[in-house]
Order: structure tokens, then C-alpha cells, then sequence
């Protein structure tokens, strides 16, 4: 009896918690689509002109500077990452790891505000030292990201490589294989699908981050032609634009919302795609 | 079975007084065999007696376990094996593991991961490869259809001549099998059983096995471990029919009993 309320009432949790997302993907969706619908869809995401109070509404400078933010994120993020999940896993001694590891994870908990402020303060101003520029950048935005993303990636591809058996190192190194060779031939292969759904779950993260972007990234409203060209994201326009605006503009920011939204579905769906070609 | 004496036929790999340890316990005790070359050596002996201890130091795979230390020496051919590099020994003396490990690749690229690691990656060096390997396990008519399939959808005794396959492929000249037919059925074991009688024509093999009958069946030397110490060495029907020492009785008459 008990047991049975105890899982009605997760069900009820479980299931208001899918109807809320379901119910906040509905709401942007509709007060996203009628824009999208009335300006046209090409010359929403085709369009480089983005003037929202003169009628204007081409979101493509944003797109690409999502997609550009995001793959130096990945890049450096990602690089990074599975390099420091190879050196935990099979070459760092165990004490280290058992530091290392809980600091990592410390590095996810950190607010996005810090990561902006360190960018702003330390990167920012090294960058346009060293590269020229204004250093509000792509490169300052993509470092960023790629730190924040780190925890995600480590941990989630560290747990993929620990789960490979034993027995595949074991074949491998009385093969008279190297262990770098054992490690990227073997245990990174069957890995893999943990591996690529790290990678893919920073992607998302980075592509949905928001606050410590816009600190570091300069905002300017252009297609990013360098990377120490000042940049403004998806999620950034609508954070920086939703306070002051109304009407179409509003609507234009919800569609920015429904692009977004896309953009995320379309590699969760890529991620569950290779992990099941997989089998 | 072969005939009394070829104990002094040329040995293949020996140990001398050799010790290994854990942390501080120690797992083989001054243990001094043979190895003779062409031939099936079984090591016998109850569970913990340090059968696979003293299997994983012959190529040096007990290194992997922290805290694993050696003392004593180990010949290959007369050298000793740390005179040379670890993974120039491991190619020269393979291994097979008590449960079949295919990598999850396809069957080609499970046989062919040997002979990648060591530089060979011509095509058509690597199929040549692949079939002769095949081959020798009796697996090519079975699987020659099936090579990009994944490994890991074969059944146990598959897999595990596919392991033992993978193993030749780099052309090792000792065998090392850790209870390789302990996760197969007895048929299966029959039949690695028949493929080990036909590979050491070529190889030196040594078989850890805790089923007497394998043992008598397979070996044509036989050794007898307790506790760390190797009790006796001698032909593999000396050992079954005239045992030196009362524990080898004790053990053997208790298994077959
Ligand atoms: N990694 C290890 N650390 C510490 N002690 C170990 C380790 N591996 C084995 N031992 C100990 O060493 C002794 C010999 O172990 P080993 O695995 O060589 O025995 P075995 O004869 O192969 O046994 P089995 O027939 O059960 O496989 C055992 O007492 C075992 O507890
Ligand atoms: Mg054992």
C-alpha cells in the first residue's frame, strides 16, 4: 500500500516534471512560430540584418557565432578534456586522481558569473595584448566555454573509459601493444559512445551557455570574420535584448528561442543516433 | 604422450629460483621448470596456489598489478627476459585468457590488431594474415564470410579461438593459456583441446588448467603446484601414474577419486 503511494507519487513528480518541459517548449513555440511564419524562415536564419525595432529580423550573425563559440569550445574544451581523461585514467598515479577528480567536478559547480568575471579580468585583456583587437572576442568567448565545459566532458568520458573491462587492456598489452596504443585502439573504442556523449552534452552546455558569453564576447552584432572579432551569440541576444523589448521584437526573441531549441534537438538526436549505430 | 627422459629435451623458457610477491605476501616460491621447447607443459594445482602468478610473470603481465614484484630469473631461449624489451616479449611469448576477451571490432580487425601494433599495415600483408590465422584455428570456413563482423556476437568457443588466433597472428613462439576452457562447454574444450595438440608442432605452449583430465589428456609435461612451491615436475604420465611425493598423489588421486 505504501509502496504503492510512494511510486504514484514519483510518477506524479516524473510526469509533472515532462509537463512543465513540454509546456515551456509549447509556449516558445507559440510565441515564437507566428514570427517566424511572417518574416519567412529563410530570411529569419538567412538574413544578416538583425534590427528589431525597424522591422528587421535576420538572426544568421547570431547562428554563426553559436556555431563558431561553440566549436573553439569544443576544440579547446574537448581536446583538453579527453586528454586529462586519458592522463587521469591510465598514466596519472592514484593518489592524484583521488585529488584531481573531486577538484574537477568542484569546476562544474562554479557560477557561469565567475567564469565571466575571470574572463573579463585575466583573458580578455591578455588577449588583446597579445593577439591585438579588443579582445572581447570569439577566442575569449571559446576559452571560456571550453573551461566550463570541462567538468562535463571529463567526467563523463572518465567514467565511460573506466567502465571498459579490464580484459580488453589485458588483450591488448600481451599483444605486446604500448599502453598509448591499447589506450586510443581498445578501451577509447569501446568507449566510444560515452566518449562522443560527453562531447555532445558540452556541445549542448555550451551552446545554451549564457551569462559568462556575454561578458567576455563583446556583442557585436556582425558575422564573426576572425576569431578575435567581437561576437554575439543565440542565447546572448536574448538575454541582452529581452528587458526593453515588445511586439515583434519580443516575438523575434522567442523565435531566436524555437532556433535554439532546434539546434539542441538536433544533436541530442545526432548523440542517441551514434550511440545506437553503435550496436 | 612422449617418452620418459625428453624432460632434459632443450628448454624453451625456465625459470631459475624464481619468486614472485604481492605487496608483501608471496605468491611463488623458488620455483625452478622447464619449459621444453614443442611441447604441451601443464601447471597444476589447487585454487590460490599461484598458477596464474607464475603463468603472468613469464611475460611479464604481472607488472599491470601494483605491488607486484619478481626475484629470480627468467629465461627465454637462455636470455633473460628483462634483458629485453617488454614488448618484444610479450609478441615472442603470447597469451590466453581464462575468459575469451575479443575486442569489440570486427573479426578482422581483432586478428589484424597485432601485427597493427607492431607496424604492419599493408592490406593485403594483413589479410594474408588474417586468413592464415583463421586458419590455423580451424575458424575460416565459419567466419570467412563474417570478417567485418563484430567479435563480439560469436559464441564462447569462437571467441576464444578467435583470442587464440589474434595471438598467432603476431607469430609468438610460446604459448601462454590461462584456463582457457574454463568458460566453454566440453565439447568446445575437446576441440581447443585437438587445436592445441596440432600448434605444438610449432610452439612452445603452457597450460594452467585446474581439470585433471585436460591435464592428462592434452600435456605432455606435467607440473604440480601447492602453496607457492612447485611439488614436482616430470612427463605428464609419470606425474598420473608414479608421483614422487605424497601431496601429488594426495592431489591427484583426491581429483580423480
Ligand atoms: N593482485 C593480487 N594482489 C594480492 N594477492 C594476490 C593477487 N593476485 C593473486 N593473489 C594471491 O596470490 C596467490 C596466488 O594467486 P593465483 O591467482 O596465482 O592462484 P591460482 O593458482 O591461479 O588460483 P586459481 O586456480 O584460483 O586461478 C593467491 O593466494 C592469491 O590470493
Ligand atoms: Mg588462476
Amino acid at each position: 500500500m505504501k509502496e504503492k503511494l510512494i511510486e504514484k507519487g514519483l510518477l506524479i513528480v516524473a510526469l509533472s516534471a515532462l509537463g512543465s518541459l513540454l509546456l515551456i517548449a509549447l509556449f516558445i513555440f507559440i510565441e515564437g512560430m507566428p514570427l517566424i511564419v511572417k518574416v519567412g524562415l529563410k530570411d529569419f536564419i538567412a538574413s544578416t540584418h538583425w534590427a528589431p525595432t525597424r522591422g528587421s529580423f535576420g538572426i544568421l550573425p547570431m547562428i554563426l557565432g553559436s556555431l563558431a563559440v561553440t566549436l573553439l569550445a569544443l576544440i579547446f574544451g574537448g581536446g583538453l578534456g579527453l586528454a586529462g581523461t586519458m592522463f587521469l585514467a591510465e598514466f596519472a598515479p592514484r593518489w592524484s586522481v583521488r585529488i584531481l577528480k573531486p577538484l574537477i567536478e568542484l569546476l562544474a559547480g562554479i557560477p557561469s558569473v565567475v567564469y565571466g568575471f575571470m574572463g573579463v579580468v585575466v583573458l580578455v585583456p591578455w588577449i588583446r595584448q597579445t593577439f591585438g583587437g579588443p579582445g572581447f572576442s570569439v577566442l575569449a568567448a571559446g576559452i571560456i566555454l571550453g573551461i566550463m565545459i570541462l567538468p562535463t566532458v571529463i567526467a563523463i568520458s572518465l567514467d565511460a573509459l573506466n567502465a571498459v573491462p579490464l580484459s580488453y587492456k589485458e588483450g591488448s598489452l600481451a599483444l605486446g601493444a604500448t599502453r598509448w596504443q591499447t589506450l586510443y585502439r581498445v578501451q577509447f573504442r569501446a568507449a566510444r559512445s560515452g566518449i562522443i556523449a560527453s562531447l555532445i552534452l558540452a556541445m549542448g552546455r555550451a551552446v545554451g551557455e549564457t551569462m559568462a558569453v556575454i561578458m567576455v564576447a563583446g556583442n557585436a552584432l556582425l558575422i564573426p570574420t576572425s576569431p578575435l572579432a567581437p561576437v554575439r551569440t543565440l542565447t546572448s541576444n536574448i538575454a541582452l535584448e529581452m528587458g526593453y523589448a515588445a511586439g515583434d521584437h519580443q516575438r523575434a526573441l522567442f523565435a531566436t528561442g524555437v532556433v535554439l531549441f532546434v539546434i539542441i534537438a538536433v544533436l541530442n538526436t545526432i548523440a542517441l543516433l551514434t550511440m545506437r549505430e553503435r550496436k | 604422450m612422449s617418452p620418459e627422459g625428453s624432460v632434459n629435451s632443450p628448454a624453451k623458457l625456465a625459470t631459475k629460483n624464481l619468486s614472485v610477491f604481492y605487496g608483501s605476501f608471496q605468491a611463488v616460491i623458488d620455483v625452478g621448470i622447464e619449459f621444453p621447447a614443442c611441447a604441451i607443459t601443464a601447471i597444476i594445482g589447487p585454487s590460490g596456489c599461484g598458477k596464474s602468478t607464475l603463468l603472468r610473470s613469464l611475460n611479464r603481465m604481472n607488472e599491470l598489478i601494483e605491488g607486484a614484484k619478481i626475484r629470480g630469473e627468467i629465461l627465454l631461449d637462455g636470455k633473460n627476459i628483462y634483458q629485453l624489451n617488454v614488448l618484444e616479449l610479450r609478441k615472442r611469448v603470447g597469451m590466453v585468457f581464462q575468459r575469451p576477451n575479443a575486442f569489440p571490432l570486427s573479426v578482422f580487425d581483432n586478428i589484424a590488431y597485432g601485427p597493427r601494433v607492431h607496424g604492419i599495415n599493408r592490406r593485403q600483408k594483413l589479410t594474408e594474415i588474417v586468413e592464415r590465422s583463421l586458419k590455423a584455428v580451424r575458424l575460416w570456413d565459419e567466419l570467412k564470410d563474417r570478417l567485418d563482423q563484430n567479435a563480439l556476437g560469436l559464441t564462447d568457443e569462437q571467441r576464444q579461438r578467435l583470442c587464440i588466433a589474434r595471438m598467432l597472428a603476431v607469430e609468438p613462439e610460446v604459448l601462454l593459456l590461462d584456463e582457457p576452457c574454463s568458460a566453454l562447454d566440453p565439447i568446445a574444450t575437446l576441440h581447443i583441446e585437438d587445436l592445441l595438440r596440432q600448434l605444438k608442432e610449432k610452439y612452445t605452449i603452457v597450460i594452467v588448467t585446474h581439470n585433471m583430465q585436460q591435464a592428462a589428456r592434452v600435456s605432455d609435461f606435467t607440473g604440480f603446484m601447492l602453496l607457492g612451491k612447485l611439488i614436482e615436475f616430470g612427463t605428464t604420465s609419470q606425474i598420473f601414474t608414479r608421483p614422487q611425493h605424497p601431496e601429488t598423489e594426495n592431489y591427484i588421486s583426491g581429483r580423480f577419486g
